[in-house]
């Protein structure tokens, strides 16, 4: 008996490997992928009553294999007898590998191929997302469904479609070449970072169906880390990650409700994964060009490293968000230096940088333009102009504990 | 980002049209309904019964009403819950069902936040 627990984290380890085996050997990595899930499937229904078997990526490979040739045999019968008479082999079956498992060694690019191509610029960032999470995650339709919170049909069809937009494409299962590969590693990694937001964001939910998206992101983050040491934009990332998830016990309360950062119990931060984020970051950042996600780490560091609320060095994060406008602009950046630069130089410098981002269509009418508003605003003794801007912040938001939080700041401002 | 897209209808006029015109309407209906499946974006769709009850508290207790919406000729008529990358894709998506009638767009609100 091997526990489920330990069949699931073994199977998910295994899942790129082999289709990215399959893949390379078959091309059509939307009929490859297919039959990986099935192997993964007949492995989880077996292995934990049955034993794990001596070569498990071999088993997953042959069964997959064989799924994969019934599939293009289209012999529907066939294969329905084969897979599972596979299926319903003892482990000692496979002591001895068969003979293709050995032609299938793991290429070194095989994991980052695969993101390569789950990240395909051809998809929409929802379909990265939930490609990404089945075929480099090794998730099921229905655990990334419900991650999703939609109904596992959408989520079946979601990423059917995407593997079809990428057949489409002429995608195929190699690198891409080298003068697309910057640009097309950079939107690697920001799926990376929009999986483990998604998780940041949620609340616990049912925890036994939902899988947790953000612990996912640092896991795929970790692995891309060890093939790519030296690569300063994946550790900056991974240390991003580990010390914003290091405050996630103390961000919500048992209600649901949100504590803003100044306002956390630092004490249930997680220490030994700020550690490692820190240790992360110093090991990194003196070498080579600096990134956008070490600079965001580095932010998030000081954060973390401060003892309270009041100990926060804001010089230096501002001089962080300087450097941060300048090497990567977007509206979101601007709103958060403004937050700092209210901190270090009083709330009327913050309101004038968000007096000019008004004018920015990418960010006029966020909610978060005017809850910062509305804490500058506090800050400023304006009480009045205050309450309006939690107000129409409130209005604006779809999350329901933000809803609540920035009605609470309201509601406090009240005379 | 979960949207989901009121179909609001004048159901007088709507039956004042002729079979061909209704049929082609619809059509472009189904044919939404089947791109949105195919793309993984639709969650649910269901038409709504003409019928209506209201029910609403008079003197504490909860009575059948007339409703509020005596005077107004536009009613429900059907919903579409979707989800979709951005705001623009759901206006997008709104355009086919928005023929002889108003679509609005309400974002669903989301059970988790970003630390503030």
């Amino acid at each position: 008996m091997t526990s489920e627990l330990a069949v699931e984290d073994l199977l998910r380890q295994l899942a790129p490997q082999v289709l990215a085996a399959l893949t390379r050997r078959n091309g059509q990595f939307d009929l490859c992928e297919d039959a990986v899930q099935e192997a993964l499937l007949a492995a989880a229904l077996q292995w934990p009553a049955e034993g794990v078997p001596d070569n498990p990526r071999g088993w997953l490979i042959t069964v997959a294999s064989r799924r994969l040739l019934d599939q293009l045999r289209g012999d529907a019968a066939r294969q329905r007898r084969e897979t599972a008479a596979i299926a319903l082999m003892p482990p000692e079956a496979w002591q001895v590998p068969p003979p293709d498992i050995e032609a299938l060694p793991e290429h070194e690019d095989d994991a980052l191929t695969l993101l390569y191509l789950c990240c395909h610029p051809s998809l929409s960032p929802a379909s990265q997302l939930a490609l990404t999470l089945r075929a480099v995650g090794g998730l099921t339709t229905a655990q990334i469904a419900a991650a999703f919170f939609v109904p596992e049909t959408t989520m079946a069809q979601r990423i059917s479609r995407a593997k079809a937009t990428i057949k489409a494409a002429g995608a195929r299962f190699e690198l891409p070449p080298d003068v697309d590969r910057a640009a097309r590693f950079q939107v690697v990694l920001h799926v990376l970072y929009l999986i483990f937001n998604e998780g940041y964001t949620a609340s616990s939910g049912d925890a036994l169906q939902r899988p947790e998206l953000a612990a996912e992101a640092i896991r795929l983050t970790r692995d891309l880390r060890r093939r790519l040491p030296g690569d300063g934009e994946v550790a900056g990332l991974l240390a991003l990650m580990l010390l914003t998830d290091a405050r996630r016990a103390a961000r919500t309360q048992p209600d649901g409700s949100l504590v803003p950062l100044a306002e956390q119990d630092r004490s249930r931060w997680d220490r030994a994964v700020i550690r490692e984020g820190v240790e992360l970051l110093t090991e990194t950042l003196p070498i080579g060009a600096i990134g956008p996600y070490q600079l965001q780490a580095a932010i998030a560091a000081i954060h973390d490293e401060a003892a309270g609320a009041e100990d926060t060095d804001w010089p230096q994060i501002l001089s962080l968000y300087r450097l941060l406008v300048q090497i990567s602009p977007n509206p979101m950046i601007t709103l958060n230096h403004a937050v700092a630069a209210a901190m270090v130089n009083g709330p009327e410098s913050g309101l004038r940088m968000l007096d000019a981002l008004g004018d920015d269509q990418r960010i006029a009418r966020h909610h978060r333009l005017e809850a910062v508003r509305g804490h500058l605003l506090e800050m400023a003794g304006d009480p009045e102009a205050a309450r309006a801007a939690f107000r129409l912040a409130a209005r604006r938001t779809t999350s329901l504990p933000e809803r609540r939080y920035l009605e609470d700041r309201a509601a406090r401002l009240a005379t | 980002m979960k949207y989901v897209l009121l179909i609001h209808s004048d159901i007088a006029f709507w039956d004042s049209l002729p079979k061909e015109e209704t049929d082609r309407v619809i059509g472009n209906h189904f044919k939404l309904m089947d791109e949105l499946k195919a793309s993984g974006e639709l969650i649910r769709v269901d038409g709504l019964a003409h019928d209506r009850a209201f029910i609403e508290f008079r003197d504490g207790a909860p009575t059948v009403t007339d409703g509020p919406f005596g005077e107004v000729k536009e009613q429900l008529a059907g919903v579409f819950v979707v989800d979709v990358d951005s705001l623009e894709r759901a206006k997008e998506v709104a355009g086919p069902i928005s023929e002889y009638g108003v679509v609005e767009i309400r974002a669903l609100m989301e059970d988790a936040g970003t630390e503030m």
